[in-house]
């Protein structure tokens, strides 16, 4: 027992040398978990963000002045104005996400009593934006014309009032969120990478089969690669959330960090275990680059940190319950952001360290058929 | 036939730098017209330098190269001659095309001489046929024997009646057998081409004395040059290797003694290993073919072979790595077992490519190896001291392993293979690439193990003078045990004069009556492949070497299941995957209710979240408790508390206040939530003030979702699919492509060759676009059929698009192949750079119109952002040619900026 530990032990100070002498490794490592940390954090991908305006003023009164007003940063840019005739070309290019179109005589209706109606042009092609981009600018809209129509006759207040409160992020700052994806996202990236470069370096260098004569079990050999790469980027991780996120970004995490880096290396066990079940199928490194592809970019995407996990197809959905990834995403979120604790992560935990044994288990039964595949 | 009068190769001063290695230094050569003259000397001493220099593959750094009477450095005369000289780098076909067969090899490099062809075709069969290949001819290089494999090089070479032939190292690692017949065939390419002049770099000093004139070279320089028989008489030495090692400095040669190798001392010996009918497949091939075998405890055991015969996956069967597929082995008796850790102790192995940790010191890389056979902790001190101390490490202790001269790199191997004092060791041609003074130096130690220690030593190799100092030598070949004796028994049973001989005589008689490869051609015969009329390539642009390029690239593509699957199943994989999962459609969220109220009233507001598409109720609440922990482990999105009260205030006219509560854990999501939430709310309220008769609100504004009116997310993401992944995977493919001929070598054809920069990268592209489109053309089918975005817009703009926009990111993907050096680098860097403005910036998550400052900038200047409004402006917005004509035409701007971007990066010739 104790050799097996030894053993472990020393070859795995080994891949610690052979990755501190990897400079391009080592660089890209520290630039995943700050530099691109950094930017997705701050990147606005998922906000209603400068949105472009364009306004149709049929009316040229008062009150379309104060709505053309109204559209400010950071939701929207300053609206354009354009002529009537100019509303399909321009949507048509994409030019404007959203056209207002304010009639002819809109306040004198308005102050009639007619219901006159401001038309909104949503490109119902932009996603992300559309939906609530919309909501904004009826909301907007409808608190122009309420201060309009106050100064005109003060209104009776609304029966039935509604607090909304957003639990968690109350001011829905999507800076953690993405901060939080980036690392999930490098982890993935980095830890399959890491092992199964590893292992198809050792391959090329013939020290693979070097490795298998001697003395040694293939679950030392596996063993050693996973704790070796999985420190480096617990190590990465850990600092990236205490620099960047904490220090850099100024954002205070509620839940337990402890907890969230025991997950951390629960996953990084999964995801080294495949990192080397990868490297041991794969013949080459552009093999492993095109499996890593095929394998990880799905995992990654599919996790529900990019797309609610809600709106995808049952089958899919159940399919992905399957991959650790998005039980890493669920049990981040809600270590991170919703303080939830060990009793309530616990099941995400297991599914994730089960996997990651069964591909632990896989990858040491084909170590023995690696070297068959080598000789030609 | 008169000779030209001046030289037809001429260097002078010539010196070559890479990084801070001098490899050439002030190097004069003269190669007469029609002459054979060799290069001699170890690896490394310059010799593949100066032949790349001359074949004008390499760029002259400083210095003079002249042939065929002009200066290499001058562009023109370099183009103007280029049909003349034909150049076969080192490496067995290292310039061939490993998946296209033996004739389209050939047939490629007719093309990119410009034969026409029936020329062509006459003059393959005539080279087949004397070569011996023809019966070969549909056979892919890549699984021919390394003989062949020169044969087929040579073909190649000559396809074009050069008047310069330079070969480097043709016959390395190649058999006996195959050696002889190569040079003979090239002794007959002169008698029927006198005119021709030849330069070869041999490491096999054996070969040398066949040559006209010889230059030995050592550390970049020239140590003399003249006739074997000039260089003999000069150092008063019988062979050209004593020769050579008599030319080498004083201080190199000190310490050199003839090796002896002591007699082993008589006696019966046991068996250390016994393979009987040893026999290894991988599919069809067998790669070992019966081998039986004993080699006795404390002998010196040769492998003799050449590469590829088999000599590696037998020892690896030995070793237990390779299980055999017929007969058995025991090693000290014990049959071989895989998963054995004792029998381990008992061995060391040293690979073929030295299996050292080349970024360890040697002293990290000595305790590595005494830690992982739990050798004490004390012994291994003194193990390791006697080791440094023997072996001569002192000097190089904390040198890292990648930085030391080869030959103390092969020694620190052997080091560590003994360093647990094993009793078998086992040696893969430990000594390849290494100069003859470090190959005695290594074989002294070797001796000693076996005499001194009793380690019995089973080793290969492919030098007849290393397998001559075994104790007993085995002949392999193809995979068969041919002979196994004493080099002594081996030489007289066969009656030759040498080991070498005697290796011929059995390869002769072992291949029977499809012996002879070569035909004995009459004299006429070998004449008759070369044509009286030299084809005369076209200067400047060539659609022919453009199409050949185009051919052979697509040749490849499709044979090769990886590439060709990742590109059409990936692809569709890829797009089911995307297709169905990036869905940014927010329905069906799960709502709490904590309803503390209970009256006709709070269920009648309820009512409008549990009746509408967007909620789903998911457990009922009775308490804050409840609410808190729903919302922690993210069993619900939204909680709605109705407080106590509720009715009874509604109906007094006062105002109460409902409470709610957003996981706002995913913002985009939460966002959409309270629109939802806010707007479910107002329908209420306007319900209520319809059902109290007050008349409706006035409404203010209506939105019209334009394109979209379901607002189902299908509609615009699979169109963005589509352009995500046509970025993606052109360019990875596109950028593997080129960089592949880097790694493999055989980009030297568009340094040596007259095929363009400009035909090399359109005729690789052109396979590329073609593929691509088909990728595109089952993409669309999938999202019309299989998500059911109908197309709205015209097939025939969005397929002019698709064609502008793979011809663009293949463009972009070249572009990234001509900086990069290796398939992984190529792979990351079209990854990463490809991903950022196609995911983030092309407008499909984010509109461009919102971008501001760098991501702008990005978003206009990357082709995806304007095939993306012209895939999401045909499928969805159903515009057509006029309103996508600006899109259009700024793909096709991308496409020659592009290409003129890879002109300017990619060499015409190697640094």
């Amino acid at each position: 027992m104790m050799q097996h530990l030894a053993n472990i032990f020393w070859l795995g100070t080994k891949e610690l040398r052979s990755f501190s002498r990897d400079f391009v490794l080592f660089g890209f490592v520290v630039y995943s978990f700050t530099l691109a940390v950094y930017v997705q954090a701050e990147s606005p991908m998922q906000e209603v963000n400068n949105s472009a305006v364009a306004i149709v003023d049929e009316d040229h009164s008062a009150l379309s002045r104060a709505i053309a007003a109204a559209l400010q940063p950071p939701y929207f840019s300053r609206p354009t104005e354009i002529a009537a005739g100019q509303v399909d070309r321009l949507m048509d290019t994409a030019r404007s996400t959203f056209v207002l179109h304010i009639p002819p005589h809109f306040e004198r209706d308005l102050r009639a009593g007619r219901q006159p109606a401001v038309q909104a042009n949503v490109d119902a092609t932009a996603m992300m934006q559309a939906g609530i981009g919309a909501g904004y600018l009826q909301r907007i809209i409808a608190r122009e014309i309420a201060r309009f129509a106050m100064r005109a006759e003060p209104t009776q207040a609304e029966p039935v009032s509604l607090a909304v409160r957003v639990a968690f992020n109350p001011k829905l700052t999507t800076q953690l969120f993405n901060a939080v994806m980036a690392i999930i996202g490098n982890v993935n990236m980095l830890a399959i990478i890491l092992a199964g470069a590893a292992i198809i370096r050792e391959r090329e260098h013939g020290t693979m089969d070097h490795l298998l004569i001697m003395p040694l079990m293939p679950f030392e050999i596996a063993a050693a690669k996973v704790w070796a790469n999985g420190l480096v980027i617990t190590v990465a991780v850990g600092l990236s959330l205490w620099l960047v996120i904490e220090t850099l970004l100024g954002i205070r995490i509620v839940g337990s960090v402890p907890l969230f880096m025991v997950g951390v290396m629960l996953y990084l066990f999964f995801a080294t275990a495949i990192g080397i079940f990868l490297g041991t199928v794969a013949r080459s490194m552009p093999q492993l680059g095109l499996l890593f592809i095929l394998i990880a970019l799905p995992m990654n995407i599919l996790s529900g940190g990019n797309t609610p996990l809600d709106s995808m197809p049952a089958f899919l959905r159940g399919a992905m319950q399957l991959s650790p990834s998005t039980h890493f995403v669920s049990f981040a979120q809600a270590i991170l952001y919703r303080g939830a604790g060990i009793d309530v992560v616990w099941p995400q935990f297991a599914i994730v360290g089960l996997v990651g044994g069964v591909f632990f288990v896989l990858s040491v039964i084909r170590f023995r058929k690696i070297s068959a595949a080598a000789v030609m | 036939m008169s000779h030209p009068p001046s030289p037809v190769v001429a260097v002078d001063g010539l010196s070559h730098r890479y990084g801070r290695t001098l490899a050439l230094d002030g190097v004069t050569l003269k190669v007469p017209a029609g002459a054979l003259v060799g290069l001699i000397g170890p690896d490394g001493v310059g010799k593949s330098t100066l032949l790349g220099l001359v074949a004008g593959a390499k760029r002259i750094q400083t210095g003079q190269v002249a042939v065929l009477g002009g200066n290499l450095a001058d562009g023109r005369h370099r183009s103007a001659v280029c049909p003349r000289i034909a150049y076969m780098p080192q490496g067995l076909g290292k310039n061939l095309y490993p998946d296209l067969n033996v004739r389209e090899n050939i047939d490629f490099f007719g093309r990119l001489f410009g034969e026409p062809a029936r020329e062509r075709a006459w003059r393959i069969d005539a080279l087949l046929e004397a070569t011996g290949l023809a019966s070969f001819s549909d056979r892919p290089a890549k699984i021919l024997s390394g003989g062949m494999r020169q044969k087929l090089g040579l073909c190649c070479a000559l396809v074009h009646d050069p008047d310069l032939l330079i070969l480097d190292e043709p016959t390395t690692g190649v058999d006996p057998l195959s050696r002889r017949q190569f040079w003979e065939l090239i002794e007959r390419m002169r008698a029927g081409r006198p005119c021709m002049s030849l330069v070869v770099a041999t490491a096999y000093m054996e070969e040398a004395e066949r040559f006209d004139e010889l230059t030995a070279m050592n550390a970049g320089r020239v140590l003399a040059t003249g006739t074997p028989a000039e260089l003999k008489r000069l150092t008063g030495q019988e062979s050209v290797e004593e020769s050579f090692v008599a030319l080498l400095p004083e201080a190199v040669r000190a310490g050199r003694r003839t090796l002896f190798v002591p007699p082993r001392p008589p006696g019966e010996h046991e068996m250390a290993i016994v393979a009987s009918g040893l026999t290894r497949r991988f599919r069809e091939f067998v790669a070992v073919d019966r081998a039986s075998f004993a080699i006795e405890r404390g002998e010196i055991f040769g492998f003799l072979g050449s590469n590829g015969c088999g000599k590696t996956t037998t020892m690896k069967m030995l070793t237990g790595l390779l299980p055999a597929s017929e007969g058995t082995a025991r090693l000290f008796g014990q049959p071989i077992d895989g998963t054995d850790v004792r029998l381990r102790r008992r061995v060391g192995y040293m690979s073929q490519s030295f299996s050292l940790y080349t970024e360890l010191t040697v002293r990290q890389n000595l305790d590595l190896h005494a830690r992982l056979f739990h050798i004490a902790a004390g012994r291994a001190k003194s193990r390791i001291a006697a080791l440094v101390e023997r072996f001569g490490f002192g000097p190089y202790m904390d040198q890292r392993a990648a930085q030391l001269p080869l030959g103390i790199r092969q020694r620190l191997s052997l080091a560590v293979a003994v360093v647990h004092e094993p009793e078998l060791l086992i040696l893969d041609e430990p000594t390849s690439g290494v100069d003859p003074l470090a190959r005695d130096s290594f074989w002294e130690l070797l001796v000693e193990l076996s005499r001194q220690q009793g380690v019995t030593i089973f080793v290969s190799t492919h030098f007849m003078n290393e397998a001559a100092r075994c104790d007993r030598v085995a002949l392999m070949h193809g995979g068969r045990v041919l002979a196994t004796g004493t080099p002594d028994e081996l030489v007289d049973a066969s009656g030759a004069a040498d080991l070498e001989d005697a290796f011929v005589a059995y390869l002769q008689a072992a291949n029977g009556e499809h012996a002879s490869p070569v035909k004995q051609l009459p004299g006429a015969g070998a004449a008759a492949i070369f044509s009286p009329m030299r084809a005369q390539p076209r200067a400047g642009f060539s659609l022919g070497r453009l199409l050949a390029y185009s051919r052979r690239e697509a040749l490849e593509l499709w044979r090769d299941p990886v590439r060709l699957g990742f590109a059409l199943l990936g692809t569709a994989f890829l797009m089911v995957v995307f297709g169905l999962g990036i869905n940014t459609d927010v329905n069906q969220l799960t709502f709490g209710a904590l309803d503390r109220d209970n009256t006709p009233e709070s269920r009648a507001y309820l009512q409008e979240f549990r009746g509408s598409p967007y909620f789903a109720e998911g457990k009922v609440l009775t308490s804050y408790e409840d609410l808190d922990r729903g919302l922690r482990s993210a069993a619900f999105t939204l909680a709605i508390e109705v407080p106590p009260g509720f009715g009874r205030e509604i109906r007094r006219g006062a105002t109460p206040e409902i409470g709610a509560w957003i996981d706002g854990a995913m913002p985009f999501r939460a966002e959409t939530a309270r629109g939802y939430l806010v707007g479910l709310h107002q329908h209420y309220l306007a319900d209520r003030a319809a059902a109290a008769g007050g008349g409706s609100a006035p409404s203010f504004i209506e939105t019209r979702f334009r394109y979209n009116q379901d607002f189902k997310s299908v509609f615009a993401m699979v169109p963005g699919t589509i352009a995500m992944l046509l970025a993606f995977i052109p360019a990875m493919l596109m950028a593997v492509g080129v960089v592949r001929e880097k790694e493999l070598g055989s980009i030297t054809n568009l340094y040596v060759t007259p095929v363009t920069r400009l035909e090399f990268l359109l005729g690789k592209q052109l396979p590329y676009v073609i593929l691509s489109l088909l990728s595109f053309l089952i993409l669309f089918a999938m999202a019309v059929f299989l998500f059911g975005v109908a197309l709205k817009g015209s097939f025939w703009v969005l397929f002019l698009g698709a064609l502008l926009y793979v011809t663009a990111m293949t463009g972009y993907g070249l572009v990234i192949s001509t900086f990069t050096r290796t398939q992984i680098a190529a792979l990351f860097v079209a990854g990463i750079t490809t991903s950022l403005p196609a995911v983030q910036f092309s407008g499909m998550l984010t509109p461009v119109s919102s971008l501001v400052g760098f991501p702008a900038f990005m978003a206009h200047t990357f082709p995806a952002t304007y095939f993306l409004r012209i895939s999401v402006g045909t499928f969805t917005k159903a515009l057509g040619f006029q309103e996508l004509a600006g899109s259009l035409l700024a793909l096709a701007v991308f496409i020659p900026l592009l290409t003129l971007t890879s002109l300017a990066f990619l060499r015409r010739q190697e640094r």
